[in-house]
């Protein structure tokens, strides 16, 4: 009497790549997904009340560094402004040295 | 097309396993690079954001002011200017403008004060900037003493707090009246900071401010265009800077990448080796190494990017608050705004993802190509 057929179940070996394939799938979509939030996030909208208040008040500049007259109306300032102490003041503010003279200012 | 795929796809997990062999090299390979591209995703998107950001906000800023200089600085600007003004064809509005600094020694902070045209405030009162409001801790009904240039105290009255998303352009604003204003800085009647002007048409500016020149020599005015070339080259001299101090950690990397893609290991020789003798192709080789370098390269690409991207647009730029802060006490509380300049991304993508993968198939195909007895030896 012929015992019980064992049928071997063919084995699925784990690909070695699959896991990493998989997250790099994820992060591409996550990048399409960025792409995708900052054309829909990314539009002037926002920016209404703060552009409502620079026609309003006629502001010229951002209030990005207030530290120092010439950095907080950057666009306002002369070509002395940094050396206001003396003419050979070396610039001692650290936005100083972020901030580029008015564009103005460079041409000759 | 799909036995293609699948070749590709055995490769690619070919690839993946030999990576796996040398994990802990591999790995440290990948978190270096990765941060790297984040640090320059990160400086990339805040600079374009800000760039962005202030060119619209600065759309509405006024179309010409006009300064008075003494002595190669600015100084305060007769009314009589705005009647001289006047005669200047093109120009539809002009207006003098009052605005100064006050430093307050209780927070070492600056202010702007500034008067509005439009809005009315009360003697004694003043509208405060959002920024001011969270540093000194102010609400609608406090006040607020301050020693003017005469030596008198003056108290205002905070009668309105302006709206926290504007604090980009007025973390740092005090509003007052006329009145208060000159009495505070003991400015007379009859002066002004600037002057303010609008042109009907906006192709005759240039020629306004010519005319102005030649009439008013000791003024200079600025235009709006000029107000927006100075944000831009701001926000392109910052990323340059950045990009300068980050060069050196840069280079080393390059160097790191270099090596690491380009000189091949004994055992790695020896691995092409016994592929090419089990039957491998020359070609098959350096597609197993395209993968090696294009899969390392693009991973961390796609994992510095999205680091950056968290980081910029849901953290907002949290580690470069501490540069761009400096000295100063006040200092807005903002969201950068996702604008993303694609060029930009695919600039980024281009130089982080294919010199690597240029530097990893070129020696390969180079020992690839030579005798497999006398690479294995």
């Amino acid at each position: 009497m012929p015992g019980p057929t064992v049928t071997a179940r063919p084995r699925h070996i784990a690909r070695a790549g699959t896991l990493p394939l998989l997250l790099l799938a994820v992060a591409a979509a996550l990048f399409v997904a960025s792409l995708i939030d900052a054309a829909w996030r990314g539009s002037s909208t926002d920016l209404a009340s703060s552009r409502k208040l620079v026609a309003e008040l006629n502001l010229t500049d951002l209030a990005l560094f207030t530290e120092a007259r010439y950095t907080r109306h950057l666009s306002q300032a002369d070509r002395h402004t940094p050396f206001q102490d003396h003419p050979l003041a070396l610039d001692h503010f650290p936005s100083g040295s972020l901030v580029p003279p008015p564009q103005r200012l460079q041409q000759p | 097309m799909s036995h293609f795929v699948r070749r590709q796809r055995y490769l690619i997990d070919f690839t993946l396993a030999s990576l796996g062999r040398r994990k802990g090299k591999n790995l440290g390979l990948l978190g270096v690079y990765t941060l790297i591209v984040f640090l320059l995703a990160s400086v990339m998107l805040f600079s374009q954001s800000l760039r962005r950001e202030a060119g619209l906000l600065l759309e509405n800023a006024p179309e010409v002011v006009v300064q008075r200089m003494v002595a190669g600085r600015h100084d305060l600007i007769p009314a009589d200017y705005l009647e001289r003004i006047g005669k200047v064809r093109g120009v539809v509005a002009k207006y003098g403008r009052l605005w100064g600094y006050f430093y307050d020694p209780a927070v070492q902070a600056n202010y702007t004060l500034l008067v509005p045209r439009d809005r009315q405030i009360k003697n004694g009162e003043m509208i405060v900037g959002h920024g001011i409001a969270r540093t000194r801790g102010l609400g609608a009904g406090d006040y607020l003493t301050f020693r003017s240039a005469q030596g008198q105290s003056f108290a205002f009255r905070v009668a309105d707090v302006l709206a926290s998303d504007a604090e980009l352009v007025s973390a740092d604003l005090l509003l007052v009246n006329e009145a208060d204003f000159r009495a505070f800085f003991g400015i007379t009647a009859g002066m002004y900071t600037d002057i303010a002007l609008e042109v009907r048409n906006p192709r005759e500016v240039r020629k306004v401010a010519e005319k102005l020149s030649v009439m008013l020599p000791d003024t200079r005015p600025i235009l709006r265009e000029e107000i927006l070339r100075t944000y831009d080259a701001l926000f392109q001299w910052r990323q340059g800077i950045v990009f300068v101090l980050l060069g050196g950690s840069l280079l080393a990397f390059v160097i790191f990448a270099w090596d690491k893609a380009s000189g091949l290991s004994a055992e790695e020789k020896r691995e092409i080796g016994i592929l090419k003798a089990i039957g491998w192709e020359t070609g098959d080789v350096i597609r197993m190494k395209f993968w090696e370098g294009a899969l390392v390269s693009l991973g961390a690409f796609l994992l510095g990017y999205l680091a950056a991207y968290g980081h910029v647009f849901f953290f907002d730029a949290a580690l470069f608050a501490p540069v761009l802060k400096g000295w100063a006490v006040l200092y807005p509380r903002f969201h950068p705004q996702p604008f993303v300049d694609g060029l930009q991304v695919a600039t980024l993508f281009f130089f982080t993802v294919f010199p690597y993968t240029v530097a990893t198939v070129v020696p390969i195909w180079r020992a690839a190509t030579t005798d497999p007895d006398a690479v294995m030896r």
